[in-house]
């Protein structure tokens, strides 16, 4: 029942992560868009292979959900590995459209609308 | 530091680098119902991706201990998340997400709703009942939602009224039968979604 090692992982998920267990910086959601800076700066140390592969991934803006499900680890352990990117200025985040219930964004859901419309 | 969190996640430290291309405003809709009731179908059959999936542990944190005596029993360590997306346009991306169906798992749907702008609860005709739980949930918290009546086999043996009539839905709850295999059925079903909000935004402005 180890589950997520059938991509032959060969450590447990949080010691990706150092033992940490909160974010230290923005608050992700599975919706933030990340995107890697490009350059890179230049004083920054070496990433560790799970930060290459998301910056990797992340050279077009991409979900925290699909970083997650395309790295195979849960969103909690990518989270963590969102904030030293973000941390070290390699990243990019931006917030999900904020949705308040009591004024609506009538431009916005016209936009989706009219995409649906076209599928 | 501590004191400005949680309300507004504005642009933070990002601000100050800059991105090889402009990251997409992005919106998410919730594929709610009864467990096994056609959500991740219907995710697939609209999105421009194959339904991906993430697997969150489960922590003892979120959890009654009543719901934890069943899991123990079980051995269910994780609960997936199954998700889609719709590029809208260039810089506006639709994330579909579908709900994990066992009310054990219901302390997700909270995180889930935060930011939505609504919800699909899907209802199989065959058993009704297993969507009960989440039409209450999007009622109870003001979640705008459409319920789509996913026919087996895209056959529908009751109308739309009927089923309105047995769920108790109020009159501005759209009740649309579809297909959650059909590509056409399920955007359908999104798009009647968007139209109550618009209608709801609309009738608010004027009244």
């Amino acid at each position: 029942m180890t589950g997520g090692d059938a991509g032959g992982r060969l450590v447990r998920p949080f010691t990706l992560t150092g033992g940490r267990t909160r974010p230290s910086r923005a608050d992700f959601t599975l919706i933030t868009t990340v995107t890697t800076c490009d350059p890179q700066p230049d004083r920054a140390t070496r990433p560790q292979p799970e930060h290459l592969r998301i910056l990797r991934l992340c050279a077009e803006p991409m979900a925290v959900a699909e970083v997650a499900a395309r790295l195979d680890l849960p969103v909690s352990v990518v989270v963590i590995l969102l904030s030293d990117l973000l941390e070290a200025d390699r990243i990019t985040a931006r917030p999900p459209h904020p949705v308040n219930r009591a004024t609506p964004d009538l431009d916005l859901l016209q936009k989706v609308r009219d995409g649906l419309g076209r599928l | 530091m501590a004191g400005s969190d949680r309300a507004a996640p504005a642009p933070t430290a990002s601000a100050r680098s800059t991105a090889r291309s402009a990251a997409p405003d992005a919106v998410k809709i919730l594929i709610a119902g009864g467990f096994g009731v056609g959500k991740t179908t219907m995710v697939g059959s609209v999105s421009e991706i194959s339904p991906l999936r993430t697997e969150e542990p489960l922590t003892a944190a979120g959890l009654d201990v009543d719901d934890l005596a069943g899991i123990e029993e079980k051995r269910a360590t994780t609960v997936a998340l199954d998700f889609g997306r719709i590029t809208i346009t260039r810089d506006l991306v639709l994330y579909l997400f579908g709900t994990p169906g066992q009310q054990r798992f219901w302390f997700m749907w909270n995180d889930l709703s935060i930011g939505a702008l609504g919800a699909v609860v899907l209802v199989d005709v065959r058993r009704p009942e297993s969507s009960f739980a989440a039409i209450d949930f999007f009622e109870r918290r003001g979640i705008p939602f459409v319920v789509g009546v996913n026919g087996f086999h895209g056959r529908h043996p009751y109308p739309a009224a009927e089923i309105r009539e047995a769920l108790a839905l109020p009159d501005h709850v759209q009740v649309l039968l579809c297909d959650a295999r059909e590509r056409t059925s399920s955007r359908d079903v999104l798009i009647a979604l968007i139209d109550q909000l618009i209608d709801a935004a609309t009738g608010a402005a004027a009244s």
